[in-house]
């Protein structure tokens, strides 16, 4: 794996677009050419080289390209977008939409991500140590086809819409999240080790969620059918299996009607 | 005085009979005339195809319904709206694009005229301001009549002139071009939560037919003698089986005749025929009866259709059809809009994806394109795709292509999932037929003008028409063999010249040119009886004040407006 580094040297007065830090963009440049790309800074179409020192050596192909960004990235958005290989290491935040419409490789952001993390994800792996706000692993604005595979990991909270439309893969909030998880989801699953205040799985069709705190306010949609003990992360829990959202439709397999399930730690 | 000479092309103007002659075409300030001073500006076509401007006849391109489209799939416009240019705006959006992209895409396609097919009456000042952001194109629009109480109360009560008396006061009012159907009294049945799917099924309340409505509308539009006959989206739409009914509105046009000043000879104009000519009783052994319902057209000389192409892409379906997309979501799952537009329509949007390797959604390519290819009269069939309910506008040239190649329609029909099942439920693999040019300007030029009884304007080369003109990187002695390149051909013309301006060079905008929104204005003898019952349901029923009913003048600042005098 060769690794790039950027170097933050200037904050922009406005937020930067950088759609181009991706190891696919990346890979089989020089750090001169790699400071020859597009950002963006409103309309403005600037160089990579207007804000980031660029060193070290991008590999062949995206999966042999490895990207540090050595300094804050709070002003700078789409981080890893459409990445299909390779590793970023952000030190530090970074803005909305790290890792969206991403197909395959890891991001890992040491500190917190904004808004759209994630987001309509395919493949690939985000790690956040920090906490994440809203729109974690969500579909596109108006997009019926969220999240489709992939694995999210925020170690401390989440805002609201976390999974909206998913489709398949995992997203896992370490902490606590606020509101609305995996909306009108029709599969995956999203792990939430801490409380949620409510509208959990709200017109959501299949898929899973698990929620090993509390949940404030349960949506009258899901009904508790049984008590079950399962695996959640490496560790086991009893938990209140209920189904729903009974508002929904209900499609079938095998002759059976399908619902989607909401497990919380049973009290 | 501005003077162009279009220079050695090889003209195709069906209205002429003009079939390849290498011939110029001169400009002068926005007419085509004999011939042009020396100083004219020269346009080079040797080698290339130059046809008039096109004219679509059915697009839902301006008004609530799209504009509700664009807002509910934001989606539409991402990754695929294409960056800003300079001194044009920007153009957004795929199958519901912005007006500017609209205008663009058309001119860039050499379209002069675009008829917006739906246009709920209430709602009109809405329509008028978006033609007016579009550029380019001219454009007029079909208020929708069948679902209309007043209407439904007249022609219940068999009462013609009253009808037209309505009719003509409503076309005034919302500056539109002529009478439109949609789903006869369905879509107010669509109020009580029901749907008229056959022809004698009576509209709830108003206990009136189907047929009732589209008869009495048909001859309330002769007596009016409006440049455009009836122009119908029949009962059923989308139903697997439903070509009978197709078959038995068709016939309700027999023995009509047309009665107008403007060179019209159908009485029924019936759209998007593909969602309508569908055999079978389920989605399971759904098939085409393209043949069957041709075999109609082409003996019926008094109507006249329009394909609904599918083109295979994802889009929008948006129709006055209220009961069909609530139908359509209960299939699809996807996100459905609807609104109920107090005493005259109503209207629904649901995202739809015609998928190669569905079924249903193969045998439906292969439905438009047979009614293409069994035509026996392409002054009768036009090109389109009901955009974006069947396919974006923009698809056009890709419709032609299929039209004019079996090639190419072998080569799509390779890719699908079940082509042999597509296969069997059709007669696309067989038809060796390929239109030629002349024929595709008859169904995309001379015959729609003739259809909307505006050949005296467009569709044609002839000294006198409209100035425009386009220009095709196509050599009519040595058509290209892969048809891709009649695709691209069609997609961006060479040169395209608007109202006597270039518009397009080398498939780019040159400039916004000078946009024109036409309206009939059909002047009948004062009716009391009418003029008393809008009163009446403006008062009554409506929300609104019939002083603020009216399209204001300030909304259609372009007009050219076609008179119809029914007094004499
Ligand atoms: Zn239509």
């Amino acid at each position: 794996m060769a690794t790039v580094t950027l170097t933050p040297y200037k904050t922009p007065e406005l937020f930067l677009e950088c759609t181009t830090i991706t190891p696919d963009a990346f890979c089989g440049k020089a750090p001169q050419e790699i400071a020859e790309l597009e950002v963006r800074e409103g309309k403005t179409k600037l160089r990579m080289g207007d804000y980031f020192h660029v060193e070290g050596k991008a590999g062949k192909t995206p999966e042999e390209t490895e990207i540090q960004i050595l300094g804050d990235c709070t002003r700078v958005k789409y981080i890893g977008f459409k990445m299909t290989g390779g590793a970023i290491t952000v030190n530090g935040n970074a803005d909305m939409y790290v890792g969206g419409w991403m197909k395959g490789g890891k991001i890992h952001v040491t500190g917190n991500v904004h808004s759209f993390c994630g987001i309509a994800m395919e493949g690939g792996e985000i790690l956040v140590d920090g906490k994440a706000e809203n729109y974690v692993g969500c579909a596109y604005r108006g997009d019926w086809r969220g999240m489709r595979g992939g694995t999210i990991r925020i170690r401390g909270s989440a805002g609201n819409d976390i999974g909206t439309f998913m489709l398949g893969g995992t997203i896992i909030i370490e902490k606590n999240a606020f509101i609305h998880v995996s909306t009108h989801a029709e599969g995956g699953t999203i792990i939430i080790k801490g409380n949620v205040e409510g509208r959990v799985g709200g017109q959501m069709v299949k898929g899973d969620i698990y929620v090993l705190g509390e949940v404030q306010y349960m949506l009258p949609g899901f009904q508790k059918i049984e008590q079950v003990e399962k695996e959640v992360d490496g560790a086991k829990v009893k938990l209140d299996h209920y189904i729903g959202d009974l508002g929904e439709r209900h499609p079938k397999s095998k002759g059976k009607e399908i619902y989607a399930n909401l497990f919380v730690r049973a009290t | 005085m501005a003077e162009i000479l279009v220079k050695n092309g090889y003209v195709i103007d069906p209205a002429q009979k003009i079939d390849g002659d290498v011939a110029d075409v001169a400009i002068r300030d926005d007419k085509i005339v004999e011939s042009v001073s020396s100083g004219a500006r020269v346009i080079d076509a040797r080698g290339k195809v130059v046809m008039a401007g096109a004219l679509d006849v059915h697009a839902h391109v301006a008004g609530p319904k799209v504009n509700v489209g664009r807002l509910f799939r934001p989606e539409d416009k991402l990754f695929k709206s294409p960056e800003a240019q300079p001194n044009y705006r920007v153009e957004m959006g795929f199958s519901v694009p912005s007006t500017f992209k609209t205008g663009y895409d058309y001119a860039r396609m050499g379209y002069a005229f675009v008829m917006e097919a739906a246009m709920p009456p209430l709602h009109s000042p809405h329509v008028h301001e978006e033609i007016h952001d579009t550029p380019i194109i001219d454009q007029a629009a079909l208020p929708v009549f069948a679902n209309n109480w007043f209407v439904l109360e007249y022609l219940k009560k068999g009462e013609i002139e009253n009808s037209a008396a309505y009719v003509a006061w409503l076309i005034r009012a919302t500056k539109g071009y002529g009478i439109k159907l949609v789903n006869p009294g369905g879509t107010e049945a669509w109020g009580w939560g029901l749907n008229c799917l056959k022809l004698d099924d009576p509209v709830p309340f108003f206990d009136v037919t189907p047929a009732e409505i589209i008869t009495g509308l048909m001859k309330t539009n002769e007596y009016l003698g409006l440049p455009h006959s009836i122009h119908i989206h029949q009962n059923s739409l989308g139903d697997p089986g439903n070509y009978t009914v197709t078959l038995d509105s068709l016939k309700l046009a027999k023995g009509m005749k047309a009665k107008n000043k403007f060179g019209r000879t159908q009485v029924m104009h019936s759209t998007h025929l593909q969602f309508h000519s569908y055999g079978g009783d389920s989605w399971a052994n759904f098939e085409s009866k393209a043949k069957d319902v041709m075999n109609y057209v082409n003996q019926q000389k008094n109507i006249t259709i329009d394909l609904g192409c599918v083109t295979l892409d994802e889009t929008t379906t948006m129709t006055a059809d209220g009961p069909f997309e609530h139908h359509l979501n209960a299939l699809n799952h996807l996100k459905w809009a609807n609104t109920d537009v107090e005493l005259e329509t109503a209207a629904g949007v649901v995202p739809y994806i015609y998928d190669k390797d569905i079924k249903v959604c193969g045998i439906q390519w292969a439905i438009g394109l047979e009614l293409g290819l069994f035509t026996k009269d392409c002054m009768r069939t036009f090109i389109t795709t009901d955009h974006p309910n069947a396919g974006p506008f923009f698809r056009y040239p890709r419709v032609i292509k299929w039209l004019m190649s079996q090639k190419a329609r072998e080569a799509t029909l390779e890719t699908f999932k079940h082509r042999d099942k597509v296969i069997d439920a059709t007669e696309i693999h067989g038809i060796d037929r390929e239109l030629t040019l002349y024929e595709i300007a008859q169904m995309t030029r001379a015959g729609p003008a003739k259809a909307l009884g505006l050949a005296g304007m467009y569709g044609s080369l002839a000294p006198g028409m409209d100035a425009n003109v386009a220009v095709f990187n196509l050599d009519y002695k040595k058509m290209p063999s892969n048809p891709e390149k009649i695709e691209q051909a069609f997609q961006r013309a060479l040169w395209f010249i608007k109202s006597g301006e270039i518009v397009v060079k080398d498939g780019e905008i040159t400039s916004h040119g000078n946009k024109r929104t036409l309206w009939v204005n059909a002047k009948v003898k004062e009716n009391p009886q009418v003029v008393r019952d809008i009163h009446e349901k403006f008062i009554k029923d409506y929300t609104v004040n019939l002083d603020n009913y009216p399209v204001r003048d300030y909304l259609a600042p372009n007009p050219f407006v076609i008179d119809v005098d029914v007094e004499a």
